[in-house]
């Protein structure tokens, strides 16, 4: 019988930096129960999504690329004349790293290239553009608790752009149209979404596999690729001991057969979007993880996503990296149990989840021994101190300096969530360099003693002491944000 | 193009970039023979020792006092002589060949009418002119410029040199913005602030802090750390100055520019001589002979002031440095200054004559002097500069004399 539940003072401190990305130095400051302010964010009507017309979908943007890709031959020579000449920058500084374009760009713009300027590379266009819309989302939320739910299941679910074109120029719409619209949804609309997003099709291969008894796997005597099905067991749903077999893997492999993106043909529908193609469908009745499937076509892959979502290893799993984000690197198994009763109890609903941890006692009274991971320093020293994010590409780069270039994890993982991964001394020491460089770039001289009490209301003594002793404005802001207070949530 | 915007990826490409956006901006006239003069303002924040930077050497409390960081008549590291009573630091060398020149002149034993220690306020006075902190919205050299007649103005545009333009040129005259393509890293006395907070709080980001830097200091400085963590400093100060006098120096280019320079919040392990701050004075020495060179045959139209917040204290303290003081010393310099001499009203370091037993006290109103400057170099009359640029200070008379006729 549990006891009766009495909650721990909710702190705004807790609110924006455990929930949250950090208090921020511009606009109203925010009064009244932290709570209810954590619970107004999740109740906007729109919360979660990015309404912005001119960011492309997925068709739109590989189309794009399509496009790009065929008229650029001559261009991709060129530039890859001018970077074997030597037109890329010298060895650059943090510093200069940051406040300078990425190489790609960096060519197009240079004064060595051509006369008539080519047309800007679209892959990096977007990318930077979906870059800009996640930051202004993030630099704009009250409080920040649906965009770090945003991040997390971002992560949760990655692709990588390092993949290649294809997966870099939707990585932003992937998580615009697989991740957004189910952050408060169920976990089962969301993993559909996801698994059948071109983005993921064509980071975990699946694309091109073919089964090998289909039509087109005894036409082109290609076959089975088990990336996706392998990591949709390990990593998205089951966990690593979520109790299946290499045979679940290879079966699963077959009923995902005939889940690709249309070409540039656009043979099998419209060009750029995901299609069932049945001619690559290794067909028939499959046994996977003690069930029997005997649907057709698409309906097959989909009931077993189905059966995965609702699975207690996946709501065990789902809750412990849930609370491995949020609370701890070690969450009490008390918390983690309670999530995974949540989203047992709900079918995967993400948005009580959500709830239940803004109501969970622990997570208001954890201390703060968590290191923000780069994107979350990056976007509260941004907020912290009113910086101007118009040009994402800076944060960009600022995230790749660190160790988290923007959705190009280094496998399909994704980032690490525990403190360790982002305490290495080059972490920490590219920490200081970045938050040394944005505390020059922080216009107005806002007060230290007025920031420092709107920002880290609770800091500690000694740092109070080191913002208010620092010989400069630039000097105490950087201060500020390379402090324990504000490092660690 | 303004720097109050976002700088746009053309200024980080450097120098071409902002003479790009200087040609957008009014062209200056200028009429062969007239009058063009330059002035530059560089802010030294985190408040300038004064008295190891220009050592009152006659004064015969100063040895006594201020110790390990006086500087000396004799040695290895001498003081280069000024008169018969002060020596400048031996690292502003060519500071002190122009003084030979009578090109440059130090004001001692000066400071704003602030009268408590924070850096922030401090410099907010400093920099915006204001009686008073906290009324930031514009700083005194901005002000100037609005004071100037129309025709004058439209001549002119204003360099701020930084992502963040000095406050001390902030406000509705527009003004052109540059930076260096780097930063710079982070200094050491930066990193050391930084240890020290995490000592206190957070153990494991201390080893990481340390390690970081420890592995960094062995890749690319072997063994000569001390040395070249100045370096850094100093090439840092010089490419600031490099290339705001390339682009002062333009037909078309800015006239007035502002600096500022970080780092003299010596606390600790000041030195006198050598060391801490004879680095940074080393790389303010470098970045005034940068404008000497750079500027050309402007240099003779050109006035370098370079002020501090205010001073240290006159005795050391338990870490070799000095705490938060009162007074310092303003530096000017430039081939429009009518130099070769200190100016000082001394006041004695004697325990009586010190500011609240401690401080150098000022006997010169840091107002009077960039008063005279702004009348005598750039023709602001008298009311404007007592109402205008410096508010409040009606009572505080121009200082005649700085800039050669």
């Amino acid at each position: 019988m549990a006891p009766v539940m009495s909650l721990p003072q909710a702190t705004w401190s807790t609110a924006y930096n455990r929930f949250g990305f950090g208090a921020r130095r511009l606009g109203a400051p925010l009064a009244g129960d932290p709570r209810e302010a954590i619970e107004a964010e999740l109740s906007e009507p729109a919360a979660g999504q990015i309404r912005n017309a001119e960011l492309p979908s997925t068709p739109q943007a590989l189309v794009t690329l399509y496009e790009y890709s065929a008229s650029q031959a001559d261009e991709r020579a060129r530039a890859d004349a001018l970077r074997s000449a030597g037109v890329a920058m010298p060895t650059p500084t943090t510093a200069a790293l940051m406040l300078s374009p990425p190489v790609s760009e960096s060519i197009m713009d240079s004064k060595d290239a051509r006369p008539q300027k080519p047309a800007p590379n679209p892959v990096v266009r977007i990318y930077l553009a979906e870059a800009k819309a996640r930051l202004d989302a993030a630099c704009g939320a009250p409080i920040g608790f649906v965009e770090r739910l945003v991040a997390f299941w971002s992560n949760h679910f990655c692709v990588s752009a390092s993949k290649g074109q294809n997966v870099r120029i939707t990585a932003g719409a992937f998580e615009r149209e697989a991740i957004r619209p189910f952050v408060l949804g169920r976990f089962v609309d969301m993993l559909q979404a996801v698994e059948r997003h071109p983005a993921m099709q064509h980071y975990l291969d699946n694309a091109q596999s073919v089964g090998p008894n289909s039509r087109a796997g005894q036409n082109a005597k290609r076959g089975l690729n088990e990336n996706l099905a392998r990591e949709i067991l390990e990593l998205h749903t089951l966990g690593v001991n979520g109790g299946y077999t290499q045979a679940d893997v290879t079966e699963f492999a077959r009923v995902l057969t005939g889940w690709t993106v249309v070409g540039r043909e656009g043979n099998l529908g419209e060009p750029g979007a995901f299609v069932f193609n049945a001619n690559a469908h290794e067909a028939g009745p499959r046994d996977l993880l003690g069930r029997h499937y005997d649907q057709d076509g698409r309906a097959q892959g989909e009931a077993v996503l189905a059966d995965l979502a609702a699975s207690p290893a996946t709501a065990r799993h789902i809750s412990e990296k849930f609370a491995r984000a949020f609370v701890a690197d070690s969450p009490s198994p008390t918390i983690v149990g309670r999530l995974a009763e949540v989203f047992r109890k709900t079918g995967g609903d993400l948005g009580a989840m959500a709830h239940a941890l803004v109501a969970d006692k622990d997570a208001w009274s954890a201390p703060p021994t968590q290191l923000r991971d780069p994107w979350q320093m990056l976007v509260a020293a941004y907020r912290a101190l009113g910086l101007d994010h118009s040009d994402a590409n800076r944060v960009v780069h600022a995230m790749t300096l660190l160790g988290m270039p923007l959705w190009t994890p280094g496998g399909p993982n994704g980032f690490p969530d525990a403190t360790d991964a982002w305490l290495s001394p080059e972490g920490v020491k590219t920490r200081v360099e970045i938050a040394n460089m944005l505390g020059r770039l922080t216009k107005e001289a806002p007060r230290p003693r007025d920031l420092l009490e709107r920002i880290l209301p609770d800091a500690a003594e000694s740092t109070r002491e080191a913002v208010l002793r620092a010989e400069s404005g630039p000097q105490a802001y950087a201060l500020m944000i390379l402090s324990p207070e504000f490092q660690r949530r | 193009m303004m720097l109050s915007r976002h700088p746009s990826r053309r200024e980080f490409f450097g120098l071409s970039g902002s003479v790009f956006a200087a040609a957008n901006l009014p062209r200056w006239a200028s009429a062969s023979g007239a009058r063009d003069p330059r002035l530059v303002v560089i802010v030294l924040r985190g408040a300038l020792d004064g008295l190891s930077a220009v050592g009152p050497l006659g004064d015969p409390d100063y040895a006594d006092l201020h110790r390990e960081l006086a500087l000396q008549r004799d040695g290895a590291h001498s003081a280069l002589p000024l008169d018969s009573f002060f020596g400048l630091n031996p690292a502003m060398k060519a500071f002190g060949q122009l003084y030979a020149n009578k090109q440059a002149l130090v004001v001692h034993a000066t400071a704003t009418n602030y009268r408590e220690r924070s850096h922030f306020d401090g410099q907010d006075v400093l920099e915006s002119g204001m009686p008073t902190p906290g009324r930031t919205e514009s700083g005194w050299l901005n002000r100037a410029i609005l004071a100037l007649p129309v025709a004058e103005r439209a001549r002119g545009g204003a360099l701020a040199v930084g992502y963040v333009p000095p406050l001390v040129l902030r406000g509705q005259a527009p003004v052109l913005g540059w930076a260096p393509a780097e930063l710079g890293p982070p200094t050491d006395d930066f990193v050391g602030r930084l240890a020290s907070l995490y000592d206190h709080g957070d153990k494991e980001l201390a080893r990481a802090l340390r390690a970081g830097f420890e592995a960094d200091r062995m890749i690319n400085r072997g063994g000569m750390n001390a040395l070249k963590a100045g370096g850094d400093v100093v090439d840092q100060m010089k490419k600031a100055a490099t290339g705001a006098a390339r682009l002062m120096n333009a037909d078309d280019g800015p006239r007035i520019a502002a600096l500022a320079f970080d780092g003299w919040d010596t606390h600790v392990a000041e030195g006198g001589a050598t060391g801490r701050l004879a680095q940074l004075l080393g790389g303010l020495d470098e970045a005034i002979a940068a404008f000497e060179t750079g500027l050309g045959p402007a240099w003779k139209q050109t006035v370098i002031v370079a002020i501090t917040e205010f001073g240290r204290t006159v005795r050391v303290n338990g870490d070799s440095g000095c705490d938060h003081g009162t007074a310092s010393v303003a530096f000017l310099a430039g081939g429009a200054v009518a130099g070769g001499r200190v100016i000082a009203d001394w006041p004695g370091l004697k325990a009586i004559n010190l500011y609240e037993k401690r401080d150098l006290k000022p006997t010169t109103d840091l107002r009077a002097v960039l008063k005279g400057v702004l009348a005598d170099h750039l023709g602001l009359g008298t009311s404007k500069l007592g109402d205008a640029v410096f508010p409040g200070s009606a009572n505080v008379t121009p200082m005649t004399g700085l800039v050669a006729a």
